[in-house]
């Protein structure tokens, strides 16, 4: 196909909704590079205030786990209650933890 | 239904509506042409990014026709000062009630407006009336980002594609003549200056200048030498092509007298 090579690389988008938040996933987009895709997130993900802070990142450039492995990954975890620090006993001044 | 279509109102002379007129039209004609897009843009991101910039100047547009509907006293609304007024009663100039053109055509047109509202917008910013000054405060930030907008679009295609530079070169020849009009010295502009309401337009040139030929540089584009040509829409005498953008745009309170949704 040779308008696979026109087409522009994908990119994904995180947004912060307020400082001291963490930037979240949002969605992602077409765009020629860097500069464009963050033009293009405010444009189209931000519109309706939902930001002050964002990040684009190339989708070619994540690496992720593969669905395939989510047994031998994640499925191990479920039966190791002692990692969890639900044992300790707290002192009464702690109220929240 | 009559069958009866809406009558024009008729508008102040009062030049300091005159003056807040020819900013508000700009931005309405403009937004009413970059709404042509909607649907149509290259690409689906940059078609959000368009309507969005046109909302935003419809934005400021209802802002200044509110405030002017104050002054004028005449008991017109928003509604009908965008809908209810004939063609010489409008003060936009030419630049932006010309057809919107191909994507280059309108990147062009984008840096040219926008770089003229937000050194505009900056100057109302110190307005006399402070209703205009907040109105400026609230739309500097818009047009500041417009800006940018168009900047970085009409680098891309001034030094883009053999293709792209090209038509970016046929848009500069086709829109400077009409640049001219936006620095001239109207009598409301004078008025504006001297009573502290705002900046005459000509007192943006310099820096309108230095701004866009920063861009253009980027570009890989110079501005065509001048010309003799002088449209005048801000004067109320508009090209051939106003009558069909405000027959479209008239067309339902025109016909549905304050039909509403």
């Amino acid at each position: 196909m040779t308008s696979e090579k026109k087409e522009w690389p994908l990119w994904e988008v995180f947004v912060r909704s307020k400082a001291g938040l963490d930037h979240k996933h949002c969605g992602s987009l077409h765009a020629s590079d860097g500069n464009m895709a963050l033009h293009m997130a405010r444009d189209v993900y931000t519109r309706r205030l939902e930001g002050t802070s964002i990040w684009v990142v190339r989708s070619d450039q994540i690496f992720a786990s593969d669905p395939g492995d989510k047994g031998m990954l994640f499925d191990p975890m479920e039966s190791k209650v002692y990692r969890h620090p639900t044992f300790f006993e707290l002192p009464e001044s702690v109220n929240h933890m | 239904m009559s069958g009866k279509l809406n009558p024009s109102i008729q508008i102040s002379k009062d030049s300091s509506v005159r003056y807040l007129l020819g900013i508000a039209d700009l931005c309405l004609i403009h937004a009413q042409r970059l709404g042509e897009w909607s649907g149509h843009a290259p690409v689906l991101e940059e078609d959000i990014s368009l309507t969005n910039v046109a909302l935003d100047l419809i934005g400021q547009t209802r802002a200044l026709y509110s405030h002017i509907a104050k002054l004028e006293r005449a008991e017109h609304d928003e509604d009908q000062l965008a809908f209810l007024r004939d063609e010489r009663d409008y003060f936009n100039p030419t630049l932006v009630e010309l057809p919107k053109g191909d994507f280059a055509h309108t990147c062009l047109r984008n840096l040219a407006v926008s770089t003229l509202l937000s050194l505009l917008w900056d100057g109302l910013q110190k307005s006399n009336d402070a209703e205009v000054a907040a109105i400026a405060g609230k739309a500097v930030k818009e047009s500041l980002y417009h800006q940018q907008h168009a900047a970085d679009w009409c680098a891309r295609l001034g030094d883009g594609t053999e293709d792209s530079a090209r038509r970016m070169t046929l848009a500069l020849n086709s829109l400077w003549p009409y640049i001219p009009e936006l620095f001239e010295a109207t009598a409301e502009d004078l008025a504006a200056r001297a009573s502290g309401l705002g900046p005459a337009w000509a007192d943006v040139e310099g820096s309108w200048r230095t701004e866009v030929d920063q861009v253009l540089e980027e570009a890989h584009l110079a501005a065509p030498a001048a010309v003799a040509f002088r449209s005048h829409g801000r004067r109320g005498r508009h090209s051939e092509h106003m009558g069909y953008l405000l027959a479209e745009m008239q067309y339902l309170q025109r016909a549905f007298p304050e039909g509403a949704w």
